[in-house]
């Protein structure tokens, strides 16, 4: 224990307190402090975590990936240090390990489930040594950030390049831009896949980040497509082709509010529930599967853990509010958002919603996106939608072009008011669908925590 | 009367939501009963130069710009040249802007030679312009969302598009945004760019109609989302 460490713990603490003094969710500012006197203090933390560092990266998925995965650890009989409110930064991590540290550094759980925003990894992984690194997939995001996602690619190959041997690095198998991310590794590297024939998406995949090789630059063909370019993928030119998948959903059911997974590893098979729904969702269950296996915890208990599973903070949430049930579906880039419309188109049936649409630097500063989601698919099955958000009016416009009519759609400013139409145009009893990005999802549930209707977020 | 339109390289030059582009075009030609057929060109594919009434050529990444450049290094590169020369129009954003132009000029390279149809350069620069871009163009305002590090410098052959209020627009320097030339459109503008500037989206409309069908006088729409938008989306650039 290091005088410097403990003055790192203690400074963060202190801003920490100070923050939630002031009535405010202390996500980042005691993380960033805490660096700012000890760059090593996550190293430092982590080392002293019996069962380690466990990391969750890639673009959709971080968050019920790793919520999934912190509640297969407890269900282990672990006591995870979890960065639950989303700060996917270092200096969230940070803030993380401090509040959960006691003043002299020592951690108060025995595992570090960490997820990791993924133009962050790279930094995170020089402070860190994990016992296992999960990248679920790279998509587009934020198109003001992450300018160029081969780009983005190669920085996060060469830093798991750098990894000792005796990190297990966990890849999606059909993501042709993730599944080579473990090339350079001398360690094991662990493949993990959707393999049932009948899988495909509902929605037309208008998002191209990587239908090139990445190793020849030739088209790739796709047997299936699931969902934008994850699929069934090889190369025509070069053969290069999905891996071995070691753990593989051989058969999906997709149900109204959740599906049903048969998971083939080692020669054997096992069944497991997902109480979430859409594709995306199995996806994120069979990454926590193939991650509880790199930490070495039986499939028996992950499944047990996973079948009991509540989502996080705006991704697939459920929250009651004046005998209505809201749905809350948060979106980032389109490939997320084309998830969350095939989920509800696989639902049938005509939805009531309440979208709001944000341009801070953490929606993504550029709302081009938009265009790019399948809003087209979505638009037969809305009965109502209410849009709000500070770009409002260009997610009116999208939906004018996507087909909506005028008489189905309401711009209506202000979280309050925007709510409350919401709200009162829904049936009581019946089901009000939210589809916001990240700090509209923010503003609206805090809307909804001044009524009553849910907890702060950073009590979660 | 009919509207054909050809989508450049939609799966390599896509990456920035300039599908929405072909989207208005398509709508706004249906709104007013004409109909609208869309056509893709890949890579590899045989370019028709005949087919086109108008092309929307997006933005990419770099892997898929090389490709994109080689296949018009060939014979679809000349195709496309007979095609825009024959009276198509064209809408091109960014990546697909600069590789209409003359050259570009990456640092430290030798010179990469664009179509050469838009009397432009453009050069590597090291500082991104990323933003909201506000401008005002002779037929109305122009707002978008620019995120380019290459800077483009307008030949005599080539009038500006707009004149920048807000934002960077073709090189950060002049003023200019954008490329006019004939038929021919090239901007920095995100957005995409032809929703919230419906004057735009109905020049380059008349312009593709004319080729088949004569001068065209569009029935107005209206436009009241399109320019609410608009109006808000400057708002919001000024405010911040």
């Amino acid at each position: 224990m290091t005088l410097r460490l403990a003055a790192a713990v203690a400074a963060g603490k202190i801003a920490r307190a100070g923050l939630h003094a002031l009535g405010r969710g202390a996500t980042a500012l005691p993380g960033i402090v805490t660096l700012a006197v000890d760059p090593a203090a996550i190293a430092r933390i982590g080392e002293r975590l019996a069962h380690g560092v466990l990391l969750v990266s890639g673009t959709n998925g971080k968050t019920t990936t790793s919520r999934m995965l912190a509640d297969v650890a407890r269900a282990a009989g672990w006591v995870p240090i979890h960065n639950r409110s989303g700060s996917n930064l270092d200096r969230g991590i940070a803030a993380t390990l401090v509040a959960e540290a006691g003043w002299g550094g020592a951690p108060r759980g025995d595992v570090g489930i960490f997820e990791v925003d993924e133009a962050s990894l790279p930094r995170v992984l020089a402070r860190v040594e994990p016992r296992a690194v999960l990248v679920t997939n790279l998509f587009r995001d934020q198109l003001d950030r992450y300018f160029e996602v081969d780009q983005l690619a190669r920085r996060v190959a060469a830093a798991l390049a750098r990894l000792p041997e005796a990190a297990t690095i966990v890849l999606n198998a059909d993501d042709p831009l993730v599944a080579r991310l473990g090339e350079g590794h001398r360690g094991r590297v662990l493949f993990f896949g959707v393999d049932d024939a009948a899988v495909g998406g509902h929605v037309a995949q208008h998002i191209s980040d990587a239908t090139h090789c990445p190793r020849c630059s030739s088209r790739l063909a796709y047997a299936r497509v699931v969902l934008a370019h994850v699929g069934e993928w090889s190369c025509p030119a070069c053969g290069l082709a999905r891996p071995a998948r070691d753990v593989a959903a051989t058969r999906v059911e997709l149900g109204r509010d959740g599906s049903r997974l048969t998971v083939a590893q080692d020669g054997s098979a096992g069944v497991v529930e997902v109480p979430l729904p859409g594709l995306y969702n199995a996806y994120n269950a069979l990454a926590a599967i193939a991650l509880a296996r790199a930490a070495e915890i039986p499939f028996a208990t992950a499944a047990r853990a996973i079948a009991a599973f509540r989502p996080a903070f705006g991704r697939l949430e459920m929250v009651e509010a004046e005998g209505r049930r809201l749905r809350l579906i948060l979106v980032k880039n389109p490939a997320g958002a084309n998830a969350a419309i095939g989920a509800l188109l696989e639902r049938g049936g005509r939805h009531r919603i309440l979208a709001a649409l944000n341009d801070r630097d953490a929606d993504g500063r550029d709302v081009s996106w938009i265009w790019d989601a399948d809003l087209e698919a979505l638009a037969p099955a809305v009965e109502h939608a209410v849009i709000t958000g500070i770009r409002a009016r260009d997610l009116a416009l999208r939906l004018k072009y996507a087909g909506l009519e005028r008489d189905r759609t309401a711009v209506v400013e202000g979280w309050d008011a925007a709510l409350g139409t919401a709200i009162a145009g829904t049936p009581p009893g019946g089901e009000l669908v939210v589809i916001a990005t990240y700090t509209a999802m923010l503003a609206l549930r805090a809307t909804l925590a001044r009524k009553g209707y849910v907890r702060p977020f950073w009590e979660d | 009367m009919d509207l054909r339109i050809c989508h450049l390289y939609p799966d390599l030059m896509c990456v920035y939501g300039d599908r929405g582009n072909v989207l208005t075009l398509e709508r706004r030609a249906r709104w007013r009963a004409i109909a609208a057929e869309v056509r893709e060109h890949r890579a590899g594919e045989r370019l028709d130069p005949e087919w086109a009434d108008v092309y929307v050529f997006g933005g990419g990444q770099d892997q898929g710009q090389d490709v994109v450049s080689r296949d018009l290094a060939g014979p679809n590169g000349d195709a496309l040249r007979t095609s825009l020369a024959g009276g198509a129009a064209m809408l091109s954003v960014c990546g697909g802007y600069q590789l209409l132009g003359r050259e570009y000029l990456p640092a430290g390279a030798p010179p990469i030679p664009g179509l050469g149809v838009l009397d432009v350069t453009t050069r590597a620069g090291k500082k991104r312009f990323v933003g909201d871009l506000v401008a005002e163009a002779p037929q109305g305002t122009l707002v978008g969302f620019e995120n380019h590090s290459g800077r483009t410098y307008l030949g005599p052959g080539a009038r500006a598009l707009a004149r920048v209020r807000l934002g960077h627009g073709n090189n950060g320097e002049d003023g200019s945004e954008g490329a006019v030339q004939g038929r021919i459109v090239g901007t920095y503008c995100h957005g995409s760019v032809l929703p919230k500037n419906p004057w735009l989206a109905d020049m380059l409309l008349a312009w593709a109609l004319e080729r088949r069908h004569g001068p065209v006088a569009l029935r107005p729409l209206d436009d009241s989302e399109e320019l609410a938008a608009q109006r808000s989306a400057a708002e919001v650039a000024r405010a911040r």
